[in-house]
């Protein structure tokens, strides 16, 4: 990798792990409660019916029935369905032939996954140097046992145990069959859920499973290669589709239980502050309205059906504690400006060259780009049910990490985890809202009021708004020059508040290192400029932040990617062009030949007509995006998107293309038009119609290649949003001439 | 108390008058395909056919939809898949499916005024159903399949 040898380390996403025998990562209070021995026991063996048996934490069969177990939780991104499809395509099974259950919190769901991101090497980089430092994370991943649904690493994550796990149960079946008949295993072979005898006979994997448990689980050592797959890499139909277009599915708010009240809350606005005061005399009259409690952020009403419940609760009077970061929204952006100081310093990232003689050396380009906070508000409401007893707690609610919900509902009514028992919920979206805990904390406090009585806590959508934690608010000062047709340096700064560490914080493992996050976007960028650094500032003392679907490169890509643009434009070049040129990475350049290729780009268009491209690389996978819009009388309308991505291999080709689509108007939309700000210390924005993103009429058509060029597998959920946005900046400075630096763009130019 | 007709099966709700028909539905009926996503009207997701028309079902007081004939995602097919859903199982349109039963019903009442729909009429009528997963695209597509389909018939 001698293209890599110029790139600098980055430190680790998730503090600075023990790769080396080194520094110890602060410990995973969730993980904590379970010995790191018991990583590798199977959580299923516990409550293992009669005659059934389990071969692996992924695979469970009874006389009556095979039950997959999905680790990863499915928020919309179709896990749910691929991940028991993995498991079914080496096991043999049809897609009817199961039933999927979502896992409970168990260190033996650690999510290897999180190895790539975890290691300081970029994702390109197969020296040894790389490969050990990302089997020394892996090694620590399994230490911590940390279950998480996160940072598109699903597939990375599963892509091989899950086949593994099927294959395993396969063949312990096979050797099932062959203790019973005598006839060896290598002559029995399975179809359709069944050992098939030499003869032809059937024996049902469920008529098995007495016999299969008495075996040790056969070691299977080769997976099946992909040319004999029935299902993966080919046109297939997610297994939630059919219910989520009946109705039938059940997401978390849809679940009831007998004897169930509901639950709605007015919290303090003023995030993480406590309520002063209150007064219920209006609400306690309303219809419905149960009893009004009193909860450390705020009130809760409890009434005999969620909209009493909202009513009232929308009708008691607070006194709030004030807000710890400013009020206003403007002294925010004023603290932001003010962040690119030593003091504030979370790391150099990289430094090639000689950035200041380089700065010297040409044409000297500057500009600052801004990105506010955004919400998640994903359609389904934070919700959840609870029920505590004297015994501990129980609580249904979708989730992406199951042992912090253990820990954050533990810790909020002085129970021990291990005394709350999560189950997990399909979840009508997430994009990063249903990594933090505002409903669970709540609802835990509610419950523990109510002691006996399953409560059902539904956020109004206006609460859901106030209560999001947003998307980091970052700035970016950028210098560069430009010298004979070349970009000779760039010096990339950027202050955000830090939204990974944060949630490391709230989950129980604080950390002193610098945020990983904030380095994606500035540190991970693969052209060729000889003069080249990329610093992060921390802002501190403004509001929270946390994950918002693709994290760091959601704005740092946008600074970067935007900048870059400019930086060719000033030294007359064509953007794409310039980009492949530029681009170090063989399987990067081929994707902006590829994107290029699919719009046909031959440079400018002219007539009011303008091309944007962009290229990111977020979690491993790099995505280049061709934005192509009109300037009319009406506004900037986006006519075509064009996508190429990498994902080494890719598992479920529909399901990719939609996913990708999905997060080109995710990366748009709230591009254009979305931001939260602070007035009083609250959010001012409180429902869709503040904060609005893509609606229909503004989508345009999205088309999409996926190729399989990179050395392993990647995931797909969030890495199609960074390039979204620069690329609409730099298409819509291409028709019109204006250079849009800030987000949202609504505030700088008219969309149809 | 109020008597209401959902999917052809009368009920009897007592209920505030001004309780919008989703809670009436979802909480007190647990009839939960309508979903609940702003309670203002500007998501669609509740969206429910009151005497054959898309409503928002979070706008519709209990007392102004009581005695007229409601039907939910469940019974838009008449006891079989409605055209608007096979096309949306053949394009696979739901990613997190939370706003999708809100879609289908306003693309079958798009699709009975406007047989043939156009792209542009399809932005007109369906961009007050968000979609958040934005799986636009694919409803845009899955509309027209249905509308063939419906034209053959």
């Amino acid at each position: 990798m001698g293209e890599m040898s110029n790139l600098s380390r980055r430190s680790f996403v998730f503090g600075s792990v023990a790769v080396a025998g080194g520094v110890a990562f602060g410990q995973y209070a969730g993980a904590q409660q379970v010995p790191a021995a018991a990583a590798a026991a199977n959580p299923l063996a516990a409550h293992l019916g009669p005659q059934s048996v389990t071969f692996n934490p992924w695979v469970e069969i009874s006389p009556d029935k095979i039950t997959l177990i999905a680790q990863h939780a499915d928020k919309g991104q179709g896990v749910g369905s691929i991940q028991p499809l993995m498991i079914a395509e080496e096991l043999d099974l049809e897609p009817h032939q199961f039933e999927i259950r979502f896992a409970g919190p168990s260190p033996a769901y650690f999510n290897t996954g999180f190895a790539h991101e975890l290691a300081p090497f970029m994702a390109p980089d197969q020296s040894p140097e790389a490969e050990k430092a990302r089997a020394a994370a892996l090694e620590w991943l399994r230490k911590a046992g940390l279950q998480m649904t996160g940072g598109s690493s699903t597939i990375p994550d599963t892509y091989d145990k899950l086949r593994m796990a099927g294959a395993i149960a396969r063949e312990t079946l096979k050797a099932a069959a062959a203790r019973r008949t005598g006839i060896p295993a290598a002559n029995l072979r399975t179809q359709s859920g069944s050992v098939i005898l030499p003869d032809g006979t059937k024996i049902p994997y469920v008529a098995l499973s007495a016999d299969a448990a008495k075996i040790t689980p056969v070691s299977v050592d080769k997976l099946r290669d992909p040319s004999q797959w029935r299902i993966l890499g080919k046109p297939m139909e997610r297994l939630d589709i059919r219910p989520k277009v009946t109705g039938e599915m059940k997401f978390g708010i849809d679940r009831a239980m007998d004897g169930m009240v509901f639950a709605a809350v007015k919290l303090n606005p003023n995030k993480g502050q406590p309520i002063k005061s209150y007064d219920a005399s209006k609400a306690r009259t309303m219809p419905g309205v149960k009893t009004i409690l009193r909860i450390s952020n705020g009130i809760a009403v409890i009434a005999t059906n969620s909209w009493y419940a909202m009513q009232a609760a929308e009708a008691v009077d607070c006194v709030w504690e004030p807000s710890k970061y400013p009020a206003e929204q403007a002294d925010h952006w004023k603290t932001a400006a003010a962040s690119f100081t030593p003091q504030f310093l979370a790391k150099q990232w990289r430094n090639d060259g000689n950035i200041d003689a380089g700065l010297k050396d040409g044409t000297l380009i500057e500009a600052e780009y801004r990105a506010p906070y955004v919400g998640h508000q994903p359609l389904e409401p934070l919700n959840g049910i609870g029920i505590v007893t004297d015994k501990g707690m129980e609580i249904w609610v979708g989730h992406q990490t199951p042992q912090s919900v253990q820990y954050i509902a533990a810790t909020a009514i002085g129970l021990k985890p291990e005394q709350v028992t999560f189950h997990n919920e399909w979840m009508g979206g997430s994009f990063g809202h249903r990594l933090e805990f505002e409903n669970i904390r709540v609802l835990a406090e509610i419950a523990n009021q109510m002691r006996g009585t399953p409560v059902k806590l539904i956020f109004s959508r206006e609460e859901d708004f106030r209560q999001d934690i947003p998307r980091q608010i970052a700035m970016g000062k950028y210098r560069g020059s430009v010298k004979d047709g070349k970009i000779v340096a760039a010096d990339l700064q950027v202050a955000a508040t830090a939204p990974f560490k944060e949630l490391q914080e709230r989950m129980g493992a604080p950390t002193k290192d610098p945020d990983g996050q904030l380095a994606v976007g500035i540190w991970n960028v693969y052209y060729d400029i000889p003069n080249y650094r990329a610093t992060s500032f921390e802002i501190q003392g403004l509001s929270p932040s946390t994950t918002w679907r693709s994290v760091g490169a959601s704005a740092n890509g946008f600074f970067t990617e935007s900048f870059i643009d400019e930086l060719i434009h000033a030294a007359g070049l064509d953007p794409l062009m310039a980009r492949i040129r530029m681009c170090k990475i063989p399987i990067y350049r081929k994707l902006l030949e590829t994107v290029g290729e699919m719009a046909d780009w031959k440079g400018p268009l002219g007539n009011g007509k303008g091309r944007g491209v962009a290229f990111v690389e977020s979690f491993g996978t790099a995505v280049a995006e061709i934005v192509e819009v009109t300037m009319t009388d009406a506004g900037i309308r986006i006519d075509k998107v064009w996508v190429a991505a990498d994902v080494g291999k890719i598992v479920d080709p529909v399901n990719f293309e939609n996913l990708v689509q999905g997060g080109v108007v995710w990366g748009l939309g709230h591009a254009m038009n979305c931001e939260l700000t602070y007035s009083k210390g609250a959010v001012q924005q409180t429902n869709y119609n503040h904060h609005e993103a893509m609606r229909m009429y503004q989508c345009p058509a999205i088309e999409v290649r996926g190729l399989e060029n990179d050395y392993t597998v990647r995931g797909i959920g969030e890495p199609p949003v960074p390039p979204a946005a620069p690329a609409l900046a730099n298409a819509i400075f291409a028709a019109t001439g204006k250079r849009i630096r800030e987000m949202p763009f609504n505030k700088f130019i008219d969309f149809v | 108390m109020f008597e209401l007709t959902v999917n052809g099966i009368k009920h009897q709700v007592d209920v505030v008058p001004e309780m919008p028909l989703l809670w009436v539905l979802r909480d007190e009926l647990g009839i939960t395909s309508p979903k609940y996503g702003c309670g203002i009207a500007q998501c669609g997701a509740c969206t429910v056919q009151i005497d054959g028309k898309a409503v928002r079902s979070c706008q519709a007081r209990i007392a102004d939809v009581a005695g007229k004939a409601i039907t939910t995602i469940e019974a838009v097919g008449g006891g079989k898949l409605h055209p608007v859903q096979e096309a949306w199982i053949e394009h696979q349109v739901p990613q997190c499916g939370y706003c999708q039963t809100g879609q289908i019903i306003q693309a079958i009442s798009l699709l009975k005024t406007i047989p043939k729909p156009t792209d542009e009429d399809i932005d007109q009528v369906m961009s007050g159903n968000l979609c958040r997963c934005g799986t636009y695209e694919r409803i845009r597509v899955a509309i027209h399949a249905a509308a063939e389909k419906m034209g053959r018939k």
